[in-house]
C-alpha cells in the first residue's frame, strides 16, 4: 500500500484558493469549517510564499495520542482518519494538531464543540465506502473510486501534490534540482519526521 | 526619407541595447532562489518553540498558524506524561491504603461506644460537604475518565458505548464545575476560622497523629493537624482547578494555545494529586475509622470517639453546654 501525503510546492503556489474550494464544494463541508486554508508567509515582503495547508496525516499522528475516547485510526494508506459516532468534540486533538487541521462545526456555551472535522484525504470515515451516512458526515470517498485527492488534483499550477510520499517526494526534487530552487517540503519534518532533500 | 530611416533604426538599435544591457539585472531582481522563504532557515531563525505564521483570508485568524511543531510536546505530556501519572496517583493511593488497613487494620473507639452522642457538624455544615464531595466524585471521575479511561473503560465496553459515556461525562463535568465551586466557597467561610494553623498542630504532626500506634491519642480541637491538611489542600488544590478549568471552559479567552495548554497540564495534575488525597479522606472517614462516619452521616458523633480524637473541642463544647444550662436554670430578673 501507498503512504499517502501532501506536498505544497511553495514556489508555484499562486494562493488562488482553488484547493480551498474545491475541497469545500466536493465535501459540501458546512459553513464555518475550512479543512484546508491557504497561509502566506512574508506578505507583501521579497521571498512572499504561499502554502496550502491541511491535515498532513502525520506519522505517529499527535491527535491520536490526546484524543480522550481513541476515535482517530489510521488507513492502510496511512491516512489519519476518525469517527465522528465517538468524537466527544472535546478539543483535545485542536491542541496537540501542529497545523490547526482539526475544525468544529458549532460552538455554545463553555466552549461547547460539535464534532470535529478535518481533511479526510478524500476518503471518507468507518462507515461503508460511498454511502449516504459517509458523504452525510465525512464527505465524498474519492480514495475508494480510484482518485486522488480534488485539492491536489484541480491545483491550477500543479503546486500542491498529493500521492504516495515517495513519488511525490521524488517529483519534487526533480523540480527543485531543475529550477535551482525549492523553499522546502512545508510541515514534512514536522509531520512524519523527514523531510526531502534534495 | 533615407536620413530619417537611419535616424530611426539607429534608435531603435540603441534601445535594444539598453534592452540587453539591462537584462541581467532584471532577471537578477526576479530570481527567487535569492529572497524565497525557505522552511528550514524560518524554524532555525524562529528557535525550538517557533510557529510559522503568516496571512490568511479567511476570518479565523488563528488559523494562520501554518505550522506549530511544540504542540507535539504538549500531545506527548497529555498522552503518555499524564496519562501514566493519573494511574500512578490513584492506584498507588489504593495500595497505600490497603496495605495501611492490613497492617494497622481498623482504628477502634479504645473506650468503646458510650451512647451518648455529640452534634460535631450541623446541617449546613453536613450540605457544603456533601454537595462538594459529591461534585468532587463526578468531576474527578469524569476528568479522570477522559485521561485514563480509553486504556481502562474503552476495552470493557466497546468504542460507541464509551463514546456515549465520555460525551455524558463530559456535559457532566462542563456544568458540575459550578455547584463544586459554590461549595467550595461555602466551605471555606464555614471551616477558615477552625483551620488556623497553631502549636498544637505542630505537637500532632510529631506524634504522627496517633493514627500508627494504637491507644495514642494527641489532643486537637474542632480539626486536627490532618483535618487541617486535607482543608487546606481542598481549598488551594480546588481553587486552582476552578481557575483553570475556567479557563478550559471558555478557551477563547485563556489566550493562545499554549496558555490553554498549560491550564490543562495543570488541572489534570492538581486532579491528580487531589483525587488521590481524597481516597485517603474516604477511606479514614469510613472503613478506616469506627464512629468517624457519624460526623458527616448523622452530624453527632459518640462522646468516647470525640474525647479520643478531639479532646480540647469536646471540653469546649461541654463547658459552652454547661454555661447555658446555667443561664436558663437562673434566669435573669
Amino acid at each position: 500500500m501507498a503512504r499517502m501525503k501532501f506536498l505544497c510546492d511553495a514556489d508555484r503556489c499562486i494562493e488562488c484558493q482553488a484547493c480551498v474550494t474545491a475541497c469545500k464544494n466536493e465535501h459540501e463541508v458546512p459553513w464555518g469549517i475550512n479543512r484546508r486554508r491557504v497561509v502566506t508567509i512574508n506578505d507583501g515582503l521579497p521571498g512572499e510564499r504561499s502554502v496550502s495547508m491541511a491535515c498532513m496525516h502525520c506519522t505517529d499522528a499527535p491527535c491520536a495520542a490526546v484524543c480522550p475516547v481513541d476515535c482517530f485510526y489510521t488507513t492502510a494508506d496511512a491516512v489519519v482518519l476518525h469517527n465522528k459516532d465517538t468524537c466527544i468534540g472535546c478539543g483535545y486533538c485542536s491542541y496537540a494538531c501542529p497545523f490547526g487541521a482539526p475544525q468544529y462545526p458549532q460552538t455554545a456555551n463553555f466552549g461547547t464543540r460539535g464534532k470535529m472535522d478535518k481533511c479526510t484525504y478524500c476518503s471518507g470515515g468507518p462507515e461503508e465506502d460511498m454511502s449516504q451516512a459517509e458523504y452525510v458526515k465525512y464527505g465524498s470517498n474519492r480514495l475508494a473510486e480510484g482518485k486522488l485527492p480534488l485539492c491536489a488534483e484541480m491545483c491550477s499550477t500543479k503546486a500542491l501534490l498529493a500521492g504516495d510520499g515517495d513519488i511525490i517526494a521524488e517529483i519534487y526534487r526533480e523540480r527543485v534540482v531543475t529550477r535551482g530552487y525549492g523553499s522546502g517540503a512545508w510541515g514534512w519534518r514536522t509531520a512524519y519526521g523527514e523531510t526531502v532533500t534534495v | 526619407m533615407t536620413k530619417a530611416f537611419f535616424a530611426r533604426l539607429a534608435s531603435a538599435l540603441a534601445l535594444v541595447a539598453v534592452v540587453v544591457m539591462l537584462a541581467p539585472v532584471a532577471q537578477a531582481q526576479v530570481n527567487p532562489t535569492q529572497s524565497s522563504v525557505n522552511e528550514d532557515a524560518l524554524f532555525q531563525a524562529l528557535g525550538t518553540s517557533g510557529t510559522v505564521s503568516g496571512r490568511v483570508t479567511i476570518p479565523d485568524q488563528a488559523s494562520g498558524n501554518l505550522i506549530a511543531p511544540e504542540n507535539k510536546s504538549w500531545a506527548v505530556l497529555q498522552g503518555q506524561t499524564l496519562h501514566a501519572l493519573s494511574i500512578w496517583a490513584v492506584v498507588g493511593m489504593v495500595v497505600l491504603l490497603a496495605l495501611f488497613y492490613m497492617l494497622r487494620g481498623r482504628i477502634r473507639i479504645d473506650g468503646g461506644f458510650s451512647g451518648r452522642k455529640i452534634l460535631r457538624f450541623n446541617a449546613i455544615e453536613r450540605f457544603a460537604h456533601w454537595t462538594l464531595a459529591s461534585t468532587f466524585i463526578i468531576l474527578a471521575l469524569t476528568g479522570l475518565n477522559l485521561i485514563i479511561g480509553k486504556s481502562v473503560i474503552l476495552p470493557l465496553v466497546g468504542e460507541s458505548a464509551f463514546g456515549t459515556l465520555s460525551a455524558w461525562g463530559k456535559i457532566a463535568h462542563n456544568y458540575l464545575a459550578w455547584p463544586f465551586m459554590a461549595a467550595l466557597v461555602l466551605i471555606l467561610l464555614l471551616w477558615v476560622i477552625h483551620n488556623v494553623p497553631n502549636k498544637l498542630d505542630w505537637q500532632w504532626l510529631k506524634m504522627g497523629g496517633g493514627i500508627l500506634k494504637k491507644g495514642v491519642h494527641p489532643p486537637a480541637r474542632k480539626f486536627n493537624a490532618g483535618q487541617k491538611l486535607i482543608f487546606w489542600a481542598v481549598i488551594l488544590g480546588g481553587a486552582a482547578l476552578s481557575w483553570t478549568g475556567i479557563m478550559l471552559l471558555f478557551p477563547a479567552e485563556a489566550g493562545t494555545a499554549a496558555d490553554w495548554q498549560f491550564y490543562q497540564t495543570i488541572h489534570a495534575l492538581v486532579a491528580a494529586g487531589l483525587s488521590a488525597l481524597v481516597i485517603a479522606h474516604i477511606y479514614i472517614g469510613s472503613v478506616g475509622m469506627e464512629g468517624a462516619f457519624d460526623a458527616m452521616g448523622s452530624g453527632e458523633v459518640d462522646e468516647n470517639w470525640a474525647k479520643e480524637h478531639h479532646s480540647l473541642w469536646v471540653e469546649e463544647v461541654k463547658s459552652t453546654q454547661e454555661r447555658n444550662t446555667a443561664q436558663v436554670q437562673t434566669p435573669a430578673e
